[in-house]
């Protein structure tokens, strides 16, 4: 494998007091599927924001495609990025949220073109074209006019991945795409992912899911208490691990 | 007992819709209550209706009316710029902007309109000059305040520095109002700060902003008439220069009184459209809209469709602009 997609080298982050990331190290390869688990409150959905610079890292270093994170070296000094480059950075980081986070004022479609037409600059009928596809390759095709309000939960959310899409990302961050659905809505948000994963996207995914980590996934890393306890093959990490709080924390789950 | 169940799962002969007498009842005393009033003041004969009538499109009124408006949509304009300025402002990060924009909000809500009116009025009392220039060198501007703060000026900067102040405590709410995974969605797809305002958060924060922005603006609209102590023909000065010379008040009076009620009837049609632009994706009215689309949906959805390829964004609720209120939102639209 040449240069990893992602490359966390003890990334720290506090709240206050409060030590949330305790130098996580990890790296993520292109076309890697990685899955974040972990009790609630023990620092994934930190760590995936760290990822976009949603928040800002308090020590170690972090690459995504080889560019530091929220930094420049110029020379051997880290210059802090300006808005527009932390901006523009984002754009190719796809983002897809516990709680949809789906534009309510616009419509499906709307939602998906934002993206490509705003901070792209691309032309708005390409945008709709492009966007229809993604809308059609997420199974909503016939729902393209509707506002979020008129969508199940299972459709937002394949909206905001399909939004997430329209940026053409390098790299897929999810964090719990799937909790806030009923169970039943729950199937047709992982085939998506699924089939996102096949297609050789490389993703960062937080989930409770974990037959779809045993799966989909390449890798899974757990996290406790902002520790990363162990990472490896799911068949390793979920089926026979190496260390008790990982095997506590998989006797609740599963 | 048997008998009785049988009767209860017979299907009816007839539905007798319940009857509302109350409303009835009600519905007509009010009628004949408005009647009687209307009737009253109709034959009392000094309302002075045929002065009422001479006056109503007289030159003076008419150029009253248009001063009030253009006075009412420039005052708005500033308001609403300005106060969305210093409601971004209230909210930023930076402790200097914050606190400078809450002294601002304090300040111009603190004291009366009436006292800020003749303050900008007089201000070249204050400063008979006003230059621009590097301090200690060359003047590169300067005016003669005299001729700088005309009655128009100051009535124009008196309303809409003083209604700033009040929208921007409106602007202020319906930012708010937007939940921060909004924010977040829109910086995780790459939008500047700028963008995330202007295409996410003050597009869905007009939804709590419009219908107070309506009452202000209705407000205002009859606030202009404060700025008669300093001298600038509005409506309401311009009906009373005719009654201090005829001593015609009342009938004069009325005449001030329908333009003021016609212009908010027009005002609350406008801010109808505005309300149902803006409330798109959130009202139940959508909702319908989209439901009825369900039934027929080959043909509405290829419209649509059609519409789209069709290139550039075409607003499409045309019908809302135009009003004062709809400054902001064309901002919204126009993509950086
Ligand atoms: N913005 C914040 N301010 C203060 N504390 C926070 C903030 N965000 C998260 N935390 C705290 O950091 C810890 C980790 O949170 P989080 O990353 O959301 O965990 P997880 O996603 O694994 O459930 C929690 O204890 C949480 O209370
Ligand atoms: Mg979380």
């Amino acid at each position: 494998m040449n240069k990893p997609m992602l490359k966390a080298s003890a990334v720290c982050k506090s709240f206050g007091a409060v030590e949330v990331l305790r130098a996580i190290s990890l790296e993520v390869a292109a076309g890697e599927v990685a899955c974040l688990i972990g009790p609630s409150g023990s620092g994934k959905s930190t760590f995936l924001r760290c990822i976009n610079h949603l928040e800002k890292i308090d020590g170690g270093q972090m690459w995504v495609d080889g560019d530091r994170v929220g930094y420049r070296l110029v020379g051997n000094k880290l210059h802090e990025l300006k808005e527009r480059e932390i901006a523009l950075r984002r754009a190719s980081i796809g983002m897809v949220f516990q709680q949809f986070n789906l534009f309510p004022h616009r419509t499906a479609l709307e939602n998906v073109t934002e993206g490509p037409i705003i901070v792209k600059g691309v032309r708005r009928q390409q945008a709709v074209e492009e966007g229809r596809a993604l809308l059609e390759r997420v199974g909503l095709g016939n729902k393209m006019h509707n506002y979020p309000s008129q969508l199940s939960g299972g459709q937002q959310q394949r909206v905001a991945i399909a939004r997430a899409l329209a940026m053409k990302p390098e790299l897929m961050l999810f964090d719990e795409p799937t909790s806030a659905l009923d169970p039943e809505l729950v199937g047709e948000v992982l085939d998506v992912m699924k089939d996102l994963a096949e297609s050789g996207m490389t993703m960062v995914v937080v989930t409770h899911e974990m037959g779809f980590a045993r799966e989909v996934a390449d890798t899974v890393h757990f996290l406790s208490e902002g520790v990363l306890v162990e990472s490896g093959a799911p068949s390793k990490v979920l089926s026979d691990p190496d260390h008790a709080r990982t095997q506590s924390f998989l006797a609740k789950v599963l | 007992m048997s008998a009785v169940l049988t009767m209860e799962e017979a299907e009816p002969a007839q539905v007798v819709p319940s009857r509302h007498t109350g409303r009835w009842i009600t519905a007509t005393v009010v009628l004949v209550l408005v009647a009687l009033l209307l009737y009253a003041m109709a034959t009392n004969e000094r309302f002075q209706w045929d002065v009422v009538g001479k006056y109503l499109f007289a030159d003076p009124i008419l150029m009253g009316v248009l001063n009030t408006l253009i006075l009412t949509v420039l005052a708005m304009i500033i308001g609403i710029v300005l106060g969305i300025v210093v409601a971004v402002g209230r909210l930023s990060d930076n402790f200097i902007v914050s606190k400078a924009a809450w002294f601002y909000a304090w300040f111009f809500r603190g004291t009366p309109l009436l006292v800020q009116l003749l303050f900008w009025f007089f201000l070249s009392a204050l400063v008979p000059r006003i230059a621009l220039g590097v301090p200690l060198g060359p003047e590169l501007f300067s005016f003669d305040t005299n001729s700088l703060i005309t009655p128009f000026m100051a009535a124009m900067l008196g309303l809409g520095l003083n209604e700033a102040a009040y929208m921007s405590e409106i602007v202020r709410s319906g930012i708010s109002s937007v939940t921060p995974g909004q924010t977040e969605a829109a910086k995780s797809i790459g939008m500047t700060r700028l963008q995330t305002m202007r295409r996410v958060v003050l597009p869905q924060a007009m939804r709590i902003i419009i219908p107070p922005t309506g009452n202000e603006t209705i407000g205002m609209l009859k606030q202009t008439s404060l700025v008669l102590v300093i001298g600038y023909s509005e409506l309401l000065t311009s009906a009373s220069l005719i009654y201090s010379r005829t001593y015609q008040t009342i009938p004069l009076l009325i005449v001030a009184a329908l333009w003021y009620l016609f212009i908010t009837a027009v005002l609350s049609v406008a801010q109808y459209f505005l309300e149902r632009r803006y409330g798109r994706g959130f009202s139940p009215l959508s909702a319908i809209r989209v439901d009825k689309n369900k039934q027929d949906k080959n043909t509405v959805d290829t419209d649509k469709l059609d519409k789209d390829t069709s290139g550039p964004a075409v607003p499409a609720n045309g019908p809302a602009s135009g009003i004062t209120t709809s400054a902001p939102s064309a901002n919204t639209e126009i993509p950086s």
